[in-house]
C-alpha cells in the first residue's frame, strides 16, 4: 500500500486511473446489461445449413447477406422470432408481390425453419423464439388479457379476434387458428402492417394473458351462431334478408286463401 | 252480405279510369263489389274438412310436444358453465320453445283458414259525429256551467285561476332545466387533463413509459399518469375519454413534418404522440399500419399520416389529429410539455381554430 501511496503523484497516475475506471465501467456494464436474446443453442452447423437455405430461397429479395433491397427489408437484427413467425406461417417465402404477404402452408419443415432462424439470428441480436412456458395459455389471466386486447389489438383484430380490414387491400387476420407461439412472436416483432409491442410496453406476462384470452375464444360463442363475429354487417344482412324474408313469407301465407 | 252485387255507375254507363267529363269532373270509380264467393275443399268435401281438423290438431300436438321437450331439456341439460355446455343448453331449450309457440300460432291460423267460415261480410261505418240534438244539449250544459261559475263577471277569480294554472308547470320545468344547467361550461371541451410535466402511462396498466422502452415501430396506447384511486373515480372516465393518446416511434428520418411551430420540438427522438379521438366524429383512431405510418379510423376510414403531422390523407375528417407536445424528464420517462394546443375531437360550435 505504501508503494502505491508513494506513486499517487506520478505523472502517469491519472492515465492509469482513467484506464482502471473504464475497465470497471465496461465490466459492470457487461455483467449487468440485458443480454440480447438469441436462438437457443444453435450449432455452427445449423447456422451454415441455414445460410445455404437462405441463399437458395430468400436471397433473391433480401440480398445474399440479408442486407435487404428495394423490395425487401434487411433482416440483420430481426431475430429468430421474426423468422420463425414468417416462415412457419408460410408468409415467407412470399408467393407474389401484393399488399401483404398471405398465409399459406409452410414451405419448410420445423428443422429447416429453425436453421433459417439460427442463421438470421447469427447476423445480429434480435428477439428470440419464446419458450413453451411463455406461451402457455394455462398460466395466463384471461380477464386481464381481455382488457389488454381491447386496448391494444381489438381495433384491428376485432373484439374477439375475428380479424378485420385495413386500408388498400391490407387486413388484420383472424387469430382463432394462430398458434400460441405465433401470436407471441407477432406481438414481439410486429410483422408487416402490425406495430411492435415489445416487452416494455406489453410485458411477457401480459402477452401470455392475451394468449389465454385468445385461446379462450377458440371455443366460439355461447350464444350459438356468431355469423363470423363481424358485428352489424353480417347480423344486419341476416336480419334483413333471412328474418324479414321469413316474416314476409308468413304474412303471405296468413293472407292467402285456402284452396 | 252486400246488396251491391252488380256494380254500375249512376247513369249505367261504363267510365274509363281518370276520364274527365264536360264539366272537368274526374269520373268516379265503379264499385267493383265483392268477388264471387269461392267455396273451399273443406266446405265441399266432408273428408277434406276432417283432414283439416286432423292437421290443426297435429299442429297443436306439436306445440304440446315442444312444451314437454322444453321442460325435459330444462332439467336434463342445464348449462354446465363451459362455452359448449351453455351453447347446447340454450340451443335445445330455444328450439323446443320455438316448436311450442309455432305450433300454437300455425295451428290457430290453419284452423281459421281451413275450417272457420270464410264468407265475405260488409259492415257499414256509422258517422263519427253525434247527432244534432246531443250536440246542442252538450253546448247548453257547458254554457250553463260557465254562467253558474260567474267567471265572466268575477274578473279577479278569472285572473287567479289562470295565474295558478300558468305558474304550476314551473315546479317541473325549473328543476329539469336547472339540473342540466350545471354543465354549460363549454371551456371543458377546449382542454384535457394533460399539463406540463405529467408523465405518459400505458393504458390500461398505468405504468409510466420510458423513452428507451419504445422501440421503432412500437405503438403504445397512453393515458395520463394519475394515482390508482383517481383511475377508479367516476370523473376519470370523462377525463380519460378526452386525454387518450396514441404514441408511436418512427425512424426520425421518416418524419416529413410536425405540428410544432417554428423553434419548438413536440416530439422526442422520433417518438410522436397524437390524440386518439378522431377529428371527424370522435371515434378512437387506433388502427396503426407500421409500414405506411398510416393511422386509420375504424368508423369512417379517415386516414391520418403520422409521419406527416397526422395530416388527413383519406376520408371525411377535416383536420389533423392534435399533437401532444412531449419530452423526457430527468429519469428518462416521457412527459407532456403542455396540454394539447387546440381542442381535441370533432369540431364544435364554439371552436375557434
Amino acid at each position: 500500500m505504501k508503494a502505491l501511496a508513494a506513486r499517487r503523484h506520478h505523472r502517469f497516475a491519472p492515465v492509469v486511473l482513467l484506464l482502471l475506471a473504464l475497465l470497471v465501467t465496461g465490466g459492470v456494464y457487461a455483467a449487468l446489461a440485458p443480454t440480447p436474446a438469441n436462438a437457443e443453442t444453435a450449432s455452427t452447423e445449423d447456422i451454415e445449413t441455414g445460410q445455404k437455405l437462405f441463399q437458395a430461397n430468400c436471397a433473391t429479395c433480401h440480398g445474399p447477406n440479408a442486407e435487404g433491397s428495394d423490395t425487401a427489408p434487411s433482416l440483420v437484427g430481426v431475430g429468430a422470432a421474426s423468422v420463425d413467425f414468417q416462415v412457419s406461417t408460410g408468409r415467407m417465402p412470399m408467393q407474389m408481390d401484393g399488399p401483404q404477404a398471405i398465409q399459406k402452408p409452410a414451405q419448410f419443415d420445423e428443422e429447416q425453419t429453425a436453421q433459417l432462424a439460427a442463421y438470421v439470428a447469427s447476423l445480429g441480436a434480435g428477439p428470440a423464439i419464446p419458450t413453451d412456458e411463455q406461451v402457455d395459455a394455462e398460466l395466463g389471466d384471461a380477464a386481464n388479457g381481455a382488457a389488454l386486447f381491447r386496448t391494444n389489438c381489438a381495433m384491428c383484430h376485432n373484439a374477439v379476434g375475428a380479424g378485420g380490414a385495413l386500408s388498400e387491400g391490407k387486413f388484420a387476420p383472424p387469430l382463432w387458428e394462430t398458434s400460441e407461439r405465433n401470436i407471441y412472436q407477432a406481438m414481439l416483432t410486429g410483422p408487416q402492417s402490425m406495430p411492435v409491442f415489445n416487452d416494455a410496453t406489453v410485458t411477457p406476462e401480459e402477452k401470455r394473458d392475451i394468449i389465454t384470452f385468445l385461446v379462450d375464444q377458440r371455443e366460439g360463442s355461447a350464444g350459438g351462431l356468431s355469423l363470423g363475429s363481424l358485428g352489424p354487417v353480417s347480423e344486419g344482412l341476416w336480419a334483413w334478408i333471412v328474418g324479414m324474408g321469413l316474416l314476409i313469407g308468413a304474412a303471405v301465407w296468413i293472407g292467402a286463401k285456402s284452396s | 252480405m252486400s246488396d251491391n252485387q252488380n256494380p254500375r255507375t249512376p247513369d249505367g254507363s261504363q267510365r274509363e279510369l281518370g276520364h274527365r267529363d264536360e264539366h272537368g269532373v274526374v269520373g268516379t270509380f265503379a264499385d267493383p263489389g265483392l268477388p264471387e264467393h269461392r267455396s273451399r275443399q273443406a266446405d265441399r268435401d266432408p273428408e277434406a274438412a276432417k283432414r283439416g281438423e286432423r292437421q290443426v290438431a297435429a299442429l297443436f300436438g306439436i306445440s304440446v310436444i315442444g312444451t314437454i321437450a322444453a321442460l325435459v331439456v330444462y332439467f336434463v341439460i342445464p348449462p354446465d358453465g363451459t362455452t359448449a355446455g351453455v351453447r347446447l343448453s340454450t340451443l335445445t331449450l330455444g328450439v323446443a320453445i320455438a316448436f311450442a309457440l309455432l305450433g300454437i300460432g300455425l295451428g290457430a291460423v290453419h284452423w281459421a283458414k281451413v275450417l272457420m267460415s270464410d264468407h265475405e261480410k260488409v259492415d257499414e261505418r256509422h258517422p263519427i259525429a253525434s247527432d244534432e240534438e246531443t250536440r246542442v244539449a252538450a253546448v247548453a250544459e257547458l254554457e250553463a256551467g260557465v254562467k253558474d261559475s260567474g267567471i265572466a263577471r268575477r274578473g279577479v277569480l278569472k285572473g287567479a285561476v289562470i295565474s295558478a294554472l300558468a305558474l304550476f308547470p314551473l315546479t317541473i320545468a325549473v328543476p329539469l332545466v336547472g339540473s342540466v344547467g350545471g354543465d354549460w361550461n363549454v371551456s371543458k371541451l377546449k382542454h384535457t387533463m394533460w399539463k406540463r410535466g405529467m408523465r405518459l402511462a400505458i393504458d390500461p396498466s398505468g405504468r409510466p413509459i420510458k423513452a428507451a422502452d419504445v422501440t421503432i415501430g412500437s405503438v403504445v396506447h397512453v393515458i395520463p399518469d394519475v394515482p390508482e384511486e383517481e383511475r377508479q373515480s367516476h370523473e376519470w372516465i370523462t377525463e380519460k375519454a378526452k386525454a387518450v393518446v396514441l404514441l408511436v416511434r418512427l425512424d426520425p428520418r421518416d418524419i416529413v413534418s410536425e405540428q410544432a411551430p417554428e423553434g419548438e420540438d413536440w416530439s422526442y427522438d422520433g417518438i410522436v404522440a397524437f390524440s386518439k379521438i378522431c377529428t371527424h366524429v370522435g371515434c378512437p383512431v387506433a388502427l396503426y399500419e407500421q409500414q405506411t405510418h398510416h393511422l386509420l379510423c375504424p368508423c369512417h376510414q379517415s386516414t391520418f399520416d403520422v409521419a406527416d403531422g397526422a395530416k388527413v390523407v383519406f376520408g371525411p375528417a377535416k383536420r389533423p389529429l392534435p399533437q401532444l407536445p412531449i419530452t423526457v424528464d430527468d429519469e428518462g420517462y416521457l412527459v407532456a410539455q403542455s396540454d394539447f394546443h387546440e381542442p381535441i375531437g370533432p369540431s364544435f360550435w364554439e371552436r375557434l381554430k
